[in-house]
């Protein structure tokens, strides 16, 4: 059996493309508007909770202030993003990788569970088996939380579907709160695409096996009982 | 009713597999994938929202306490200052173009036909919001008035301010023309129009961004198509800066 089903692996590499995209033309955007606010409306810096910095040319699709191309190749990606999202949840419930991989019990939000998967994450075979309590939580967090807040947050920003949807504005309390979330949410993604990044450079065999599938460790052995010593007294007797 | 031109999505779709993203952006691949993209958003809009579905209205409490100016604050027209100065008192606005009945209508006689008040949001491609308090006349009862041909696909806005050197102008289609929100506005949260946000009279389209709300309005254009005002782009910031000309997104 795969590490990686196909279906993962298919969604991981078009989502992959799809964030990059979408956030470089989201910084480009924010330039136009560079302060953050809470509730329906915010047009004055004054009331702003956050003074974004303007993000330069190297970080930015296109380099140079667009605001038209950069909404263009952000409107249409995020379909691709959108529609992705909601693939890999129905693939993830379907195949069970949700179920086996991601979803936490109790137990796994301890500190000692915390610690425990640092410690062996970082020693040798680390990897080996299966995801650790930091790793469930992490990912659930991106799949559960940030992808979907993401997609939802940017559609509440749209005039046009606020004109069938007011109630979705309404959920993060207005606009302008939707448009903040939608930058924090962003940030988040980025945050974890880091450590992401970070940790499949550390062993390229990861990374390969985004694209070959790679091979599904065997499940750990169970620990054998200690053998009983056999004893004369203890020999079963022959009779 | 869904249009969605297939082979240019498809062309677009091509265009993605190219690898670097500033070597297609201007591609005609790239602008046919956007194209559909536009075209797509608003056909879905309609679909879900209806044709008349409203935006959200507010309660006058959750107005803003201002309302912002953008792109043209100001005219520079003569006889435009003339006018400020004096109320307006011979503005003329035309309903003209693909109508069996052309109308030059003044400002008292917009505000003595049945008028329509909402408080709306107001939202800019830049980003940010405001809320106000419109009061004005429904675009369709002046076509109506005009009696508008069953030819005429669009509505071209005719504006009184420039920009970079052109006359602003903005363009919708029927379906928002006779919008119920679609009205031509003369007040702001109960005053006249300031000049910064349009005076005498502005646009309100409450479902699409705030470059189609055409502000110093001067004359509604009944047309069958808008390829041959301006450069071909439906409105100022479309011929000037590729912006989409559905701005529901």
């Amino acid at each position: 059996m795969k590490k990686h089903a196909l279906t993962t692996r298919l969604w991981h590499w078009v989502n992959a493309i799809a964030i990059v995209v979408l956030f470089m033309t989201g910084l480009n955007i924010s330039n136009a508007h560079r302060h953050l606010y809470w509730g329906q409306y915010g047009f004055d810096a004054a009331d702003a909770w956050l003074d974004v910095i303007r993000f330069p040319g190297w970080a930015t699709i296109p380099g140079h202030y667009n605001l038209a191309l950069a909404r263009d190749w952000h409107i249409t990606m995020a379909w691709p993003f959108g529609i992705g999202v909601l693939f890999i949840w129905v693939a993830m419930l379907w195949n069970g990788h949700f179920r086996r991989d991601l979803m936490t019990a109790p137990m796994d939000w301890t500190p000692g569970a915390v610690i425990a998967s640092l410690k062996a994450h970082s020693g040798p075979g680390g990897h080996a088996h299966g995801y650790n309590p930091v790793q469930k939580i992490l990912y659930g967090g991106v799949f559960g939380v940030l992808l979907p807040m993401m997609l939802l947050t940017g559609l509440a920003i749209s005039p046009g579907v606020a004109g069938f949807a007011p109630w979705l504005v309404d959920v993060f309390g207005g606009r302008q709160s939707a448009r903040s979330l939608h930058f924090i949410a962003a940030w988040g993604i980025f945050g974890f695409f880091v450590i992401h990044i970070v940790l499949a450079l550390t062993d390229w065999r990861l990374i390969l096996e985004m694209f070959t599938g790679g091979k599904r460790p065997a499940e750990p052995a169970l620990p054998q009982p200690e053998p009983i010593p056999v004893t004369d007294e203890g020999a079963p007797a022959h009779g | 009713m869904v249009d969605l031109p297939r082979r240019s999505l498809l062309a677009g779709i091509a265009a993605l597999g190219a690898s670097a993203c500033a070597k297609i952006n201007d591609s005609e691949a790239a602008g046919s994938l956007f194209k559909a993209a536009e075209d797509g958003h608003r056909v879905l809009h309609r679909a879900l929202a209806g044709k008349q579905g409203l935006a959200k209205e507010f309660r006058p409490d959750q107005r803003s306490p201002t309302f912002r100016g953008n792109g043209s604050v100001t005219v520079a027209d003569p006889f435009y200052q003339d006018q400020l100065a004096k109320g307006f008192p011979e503005w003329k606005l035309e309903v003209r173009g693909l109508v069996e009945k052309p109308l030059a209508l003044g400002l008292a006689d917009i505000k003595a036909l049945p008028q329509r008040t909402q408080i709306t949001r107001h939202d800019c491609v830049e980003g940010w919001s405001a809320i106000g308090e419109w009061q004005g006349v429904q675009l369709c009862a002046l076509l109506d008035a005009a009696k508008v041909k069953e030819s005429a696909k669009f509505i071209v806005f005719r504006c009184a301010d420039t920009l970079y050197g052109r006359d602003y102008y903005e363009s919708i289609d029927m379906v928002d023309a006779y919008h119920a929100q679609t009205i031509i506005a003369h007040s702001l949260n109960g005053e006249p129009l300031p000049e910064k946000n349009g005076a005498p009279l502005r646009m309100r389209i409450e479902r699409q961004l705030g470059y189609k709300q055409a502000k110093y309005v001067k004359a509604i254009e009944a047309v069958t198509s808008f390829a041959e005002i301006g450069q071909g782009g439906g409105g100022f910031w479309e011929d000037v800066a590729g912006y989409q000309w559905y701005a529901g997104v």
